[in-house]
């Protein structure tokens, strides 16, 4: 029931994508999503797209982790390609009159509709490269070297980016925990399945109660653990694996940097 | 009675982990047997007895209790949970009620029993693990640790179970509160007359109540035999990672040495019983 949570799911794998810096591929991602909400030029999705479709293939992960991505976001991104294709003003192509309700399809919105589908896409696409390439640990490292400029106005940076491992590590643990609960709870006759929708509710507070009880004492047993070693933060600590930029690291950002310039040089001409 | 018939389970088939848990398991446990299961970590324990109650459904292979097959997919699982009462590893993490009584009630509620009549069990599963009513007003999470466990216990005791399963019921409990738990399950067993398995790491535990012991190995039954006869097997028990109670251990020693004492020794009373005798009788030791 438990078992097959995924989410960030973390793809492990040798390829370049896997191999490059973590913050570069965070800062990377931020940046292909800014340019994807700034480009209005069609011709300007079709190079993104391109561009999307070959990092995939670079990643060398199955299709189907991106599309299992792609599932959940299905109705949202249905939902406003309809929106603009119906409701966008401009030289109508199609039009039909129901019940005294003019529905039109105009050009404007057939191309509105496309920027959106396409730009929803490459959204979760581009986001699913990034967990898909990265383990959970070195996105936090990474999350806490790209924070860590705002330590100067008291973001705590490190606690953040620690909180944020902590959780992560703990999501199998807590699965597994919930997972023996409920067989408990079945064996003492608990039925999860059956009933309506409050009765499930109820259903859940076998679960649920003793879930957290165990949350908090394993947090608290964590926070003695760590207490006793020391841990006082971000202040002064070193790292077992140290974050240094390579070859590819350069060379990913001349690409990218590169295609940054073309698109922008494409949707200005075009 | 409990009848397995060439049962296998393959944890997460057709992935990468794929790994065969339980290897054509074949048993017969009568009625009014006290067995335990013993195996080293990983041997398919745990599994083996989430079978008996349809926790888990085996990926091939029949279960009969009582001569219903579990493994059939019209069975209602329900009344076979009554019938057969699960007591988890570390029970006490189940907790959830407000008080002792309710979450005692929890089983026999399920099972749809009458409140005064879940009244009397609850009383009655209250005495049977040794706690008094004074417990039933309280909320579980002020009690100790032992007795965390033992309202635990008497919830699945409360259900009127045929068969009593418990893995490690002793682990993380000090000596007297394992003495205590295991007396409890001995006069459980024979107030009630109902089949207990116990599944235990524990070779001292093991010989001091049951009748009857399984050892598993690598997911198959490697014995399955009465307690003196499976510690006569020492050697072959120490090749497989498990060992026999430490006063077999001496006993054997002082056969080694020259001693003429019986093989058959498991537990310190009966050893103490039979050198007193010898040591009366001014034999040869």
């Amino acid at each position: 029931m438990f078992k097959d949570i995924t989410i960030g799911q973390y793809i492990a794998g040798k390829s370049v994508v896997h191999k490059l810096d973590a913050r570069l591929k965070l800062i990377l991602t931020f940046l292909f999503i800014i340019i994807l909400f700034v480009v209005t030029k069609p011709s300007s999705y079709f190079f993104l797209t391109l561009a999307t479709i070959l990092v995939i293939l670079m990643t060398k992960i199955p299709l189907g982790y991106y599309l299992k991505g792609l599932k959940p976001m299905l109705f949202i991104i249905i939902f406003t390609v309809f929106i603009n294709l119906f409701l966008t003003p401009g030289d109508v192509v199609w039009q039909l009159n129901v019940f005294g309700l003019t529905a039109k399809i105009t050009l404007q919105g057939i191309k509105m509709g496309l920027i959106i589908l396409l730009r929803l896409t490459l959204l979760v696409c581009g986001t699913s490269i990034l967990t898909l390439t990265t383990s959970p640990i070195m996105l936090t490292d990474a999350i806490e070297a790209v924070l860590s400029p705002l330590k100067v106005i008291k973001v705590p940076a490190h606690e953040i980016a620690m909180m944020m491992s902590i959780a992560i590590r703990f999501i199998p643990t807590i699965a597994e925990e919930a997972d023996k609960i409920i067989k408990a709870q079945k064996a003492r006759g608990a039925d999860f399945e059956s009933g309506n929708i409050i009765m499930r509710a109820k259903a859940m507070i076998p679960l649920l109660v003793p879930l957290f009880v165990s949350a908090f004492r394993r947090a608290d047993e964590l926070a003695t653990a760590m207490d006793s070693r020391c841990y006082h933060g971000g202040a002064n600590r070193t790292r077992m694996k140290q974050m240094k930029l390579c070859k590819t690291d350069y060379m990913a950002i001349i690409y990218c940097g590169a295609f940054i310039v073309l698109v922008a040089i494409i949707g200005y001409i075009l | 009675m409990i009848k397995i018939e060439h049962l296998n389970y393959i944890y997460q088939p057709g992935m990468p982990y794929e790994m065969q848990a339980l290897k054509d398991i074949n048993l017969e446990i009568p009625d009014k047997d006290f067995v335990a299961v013993i195996g080293h970590t990983g041997s398919g324990k745990s599994t083996l007895i989430q079978h008996l109650n349809g926790l888990i459904k085996p990926t091939s292979g029949k279960i009969y209790i009582n001569d219903i097959e579990i493994t059939d997919s019209k069975t209602n699982m329900k009344e076979i949970r009554q019938k057969v009462g699960l007591v988890f590893q570390y029970p006490e993490n189940q907790l959830f009620e407000e008080t002792v009584y309710k979450d005692i009630a929890f089983g026999p509620k399920n099972m749809g029993i009458s409140d005064e009549e879940i009244e009397i069990r609850v009383k009655e599963a209250i005495h049977a693990v040794n706690l008094s009513e004074e417990v039933l007003e309280k909320s579980p999470f002020e009690l100790s640790g032992g007795q965390k466990r033992r309202v635990a216990i008497a919830g699945v005791i409360s259900m009127h179970p045929e068969i009593l399963i418990l893995d490690e019921p002793t682990a993380g409990l000090d000596p007297s509160g394992r003495d205590r738990l295991l007396e409890l399950l001995t006069n459980l067993h024979e107030n009630t007359k109902m089949t207990i398995i116990l599944v235990s790491h524990s070779m001292e535990d093991v010989a001091r109540v049951a009748k009857n012991i399984i050892v598993m190995n690598n997911g198959s039954v490697y014995a399955h035999e009465p307690v003196a006869k499976v510690f006569e097997r020492g050697a072959e028990l120490e090749k497989i990672g498990l060992a026999v109670p430490q006063v077999t251990m001496l006993i054997n020693r002082l056969i080694e040495k020259g001693a003429k004492l019986p093989r058959d020794i498991y537990t310190v009373g009966y050893a103490t019983k039979i050198i007193s005798d010898i040591m009366k009788g001014n034999s040869d030791v």
